[in-house]
């Protein structure tokens, strides 16, 4: 047999037609602030932003293995650091997005060096304890409203465009933008060689360290990155919703559970999961959330039914009766036999 | 010859449970050693003691001339310890291909092409490569084996650990894995190879140690050993399964 007739590629047809699709949607929703209406605009970009949050409590959590129920740290951190830096440093607000995610990366290494020493569920624990200290911490802090929280200044605001819709279709854009980023950069990033260490921590960590891989330093390296898009998106959060206070800002319902809620049913460990899930999620909430605590108990059903039901979400399903690949990650072997049929 | 292992006083208990007590022996470059003994011997976790998933009590470990007791498993994979497990662990939810690719990248530090390469040559050495695009997770208990032969082969080992490789399979599935593991023997990989199925191991090894509750009990040329008192002793219950 010669081996040179074999070849390995990474691509796939299916992949090829989703990236099209993808692309052109994508480039729709750019030009969203000039057909949408200011309501429709304002339900995307919060979609965005919680696409941006599944996809990465999706990379920590379903890859890394590491179960943090306490993501609103660095939501509410991000969100601060914007209020912080554009009132007391006169850092323009877009500017401060970035900052804010620097900051976050600065913030998480200590904080991982204390919960990095937790396992399982008293690491979820402690990542919890950790988002209840960031909340009275900032509660203490009276320069930024203390623990009634505080707007950010008109002039402020006003800084970042002229006239109101300007502003909206920029906060619209900076959403859509991080979106794009964060599921880029998880996609880019997976298909790496850090990625495929990743995958292979997510199916056997045991195998994992016996074949090179170091996985305290990557799960470590995940946690860092994760943490710091994740205080990112909460400076872009609190940047549309222009009022923050450590209950709104350090919210685990918010900002981790209906997160957890998304990658669950749309299908832990899979990039096209939390895409999944985010849609499924506000598909529910905009036609139930009228009926209030009905609402929240409809979500827990559909998440026990799928734990039960379908354990890989609602993208595990499909994928596994389709074979459906939309970002290719894997290799595949192409057999001299198939080569003479293409 | 010069030695490319060397235990030397490795222990390690688990409270009252000793699973290798005061272990030394050196394995010679190029070396084929076999390693027997009952069940809970200590066996497995001496793989695991040379290869650092299990940290050692006291004692050292020498591989290619440098102290490795203190290193990790993943260090000490990446400079050329490798081994398959009694139990197989795949990659389930990736392919045949990926999972060979991540030895071939993580631990041989490989890229691109190359690495690609090597994992399809090994995949026709261990007979997997019409299964290379098949989930790992879906593999019978023979192809999980071969698998776990596959990983270790793509991390470019100079020192391969087998653990009960053979165990379980059919007769002629025996006899083909046996002639792959004297070619990768022949190829210049020194091998240690736990096995309960002695008459595989007896077709490869050069020598053979005995273990049983953590010692080392007897050592030399395999057929001595074998033959020894002490050994058909321990040995009466694994000779009826042989």
């Amino acid at each position: 047999m010669n081996l040179d007739s074999y070849t390995v590629t990474r691509g796939s047809k299916s992949a090829k037609i989703a990236a099209i699709l993808g692309l052109i949607v994508i480039v729709i929703l750019i030009t969203a602030p000039w057909w949408a209406g200011r309501a429709d605009m304002r339900l995307l970009g919060e979609l965005f932003l919680y696409l941006a949050l599944a996809s990465l409590w999706n990379l920590m959590a379903g890859y890394a293995g590491l179960v943090s129920v306490g993501q609103q740290a660095y939501v509410g951190f991000g969100g601060y650091m914007l209020f912080a830096l554009t009132i007391f440093g006169g850092v323009n607000p877009v500017f401060a997005i970035a900052l804010a995610g620097l900051l976050g990366a600065a913030i998480a290494v200590p904080v991982a060096a204390l919960i990095f020493r937790l396992r399982g569920a008293y690491f979820a624990i402690g990542t919890w304890v950790m988002a209840e200290v960031f909340r009275l911490s900032f509660a203490q802090v009276g320069a930024l409203g203390g623990g009634s929280g505080t707007s950010l200044p008109v002039g402020i605001v006003r800084s970042m465009a002229d006239g109101r819709s300007a502003r909206e279709a920029l906060s619209y854009w900076l959403a859509l933008g991080v979106a794009t980023l964060v599921v880029a950069a998880v996609y880019l990033f997976l298909r790496s060689r850090k990625g495929l260490a990743l995958t292979a921590i997510r199916d056997n960590e045991l195998a994992a360290g016996s074949l090179g891989i170091d996985i305290f330093r990557t799960k470590f390296l995940v946690y860092i990155v994760t943490c710091a898009m994740t205080a990112m998106v909460g400076a872009l959060i609190f940047l549309q919703k222009l009022r923050i206070s450590p209950d709104a800002a350090f919210s685990v319902n918010d900002w981790t559970a209906f997160v957890i809620f998304i990658v669950v049913i749309g299908g832990i460990g899979t990039i096209e999961g939390p895409i999944i899930g985010t849609l499924i999620f506000f598909a529910l909430r905009e036609t139930l959330a009228d009926l209030g605590t009905i609402y929240l108990m409809v979500l827990g059903l559909v998440a026990i039914v799928i734990m039960l039901k379908a354990p890989k979400g609602i993208w595990g399903l499909i994928k596994d009766r389709m074979n459906l690949q939309i970002f290719p990650l894997g290799y595949r072997v192409e057999t001299p036999d198939e080569n003479k049929g293409a | 010859m010069s030695a490319i292992l060397k235990l030397d006083g490795v222990s390690k208990s688990f409270g009252a449970v000793t699973v290798a007590d005061s272990l030394s022996y050196e394995l010679q470059q190029g070396e084929a050693l076999g390693v027997i003994g009952p069940n809970g011997a200590g066996k497995t976790s001496m793989f695991n003691l040379i290869t650092g998933t299990l940290p050692s009590d006291s004692g050292r470990l020498v591989f290619a001339g440098q102290d490795v007791t203190r290193q990790s498993a993943a260090t000490r994979s990446r400079s050329g310890i490798a081994r398959s497990f009694q139990v197989p662990q795949p990659f389930s939810g990736l392919t045949v291909f990926e999972n060979a690719m991540i030895a071939a990248t993580q631990s041989a530090g490989l890229t691109g092409r190359e690495a690609e390469r090597l994992c399809l040559q090994i995949l026709e050495q261990t007979e997997l490569l019409s299964k290379a695009n098949t989930l790992a997770g879906k593999l019978t208990l023979l192809d999980r084996k071969r698998l776990e032969l596959t990983r270790a082969l793509c991390a470019k080992p100079k020192l391969l650990l087998l653990d009960e490789i053979a165990g379980g399979l059919t007769e002629a599935e025996c006899t083909s894995l046996v002639q792959t593991i004297k070619d990768i023997h022949a190829s210049g990989v020194s091998i240690i190879w736990i096995e309960h199925v002695v008459h595989a191991l007896l077709a490869v090894v050069d020598r053979l140690i005995v273990i049983d509750f953590g010692k080392l009990v007897a050592q030399g040329d395999p057929k001595t050993v074998m033959d020894s008192k002490e050994v058909q002793e321990i040995y009466l219950g694994i000779e009826a399964d042989a």
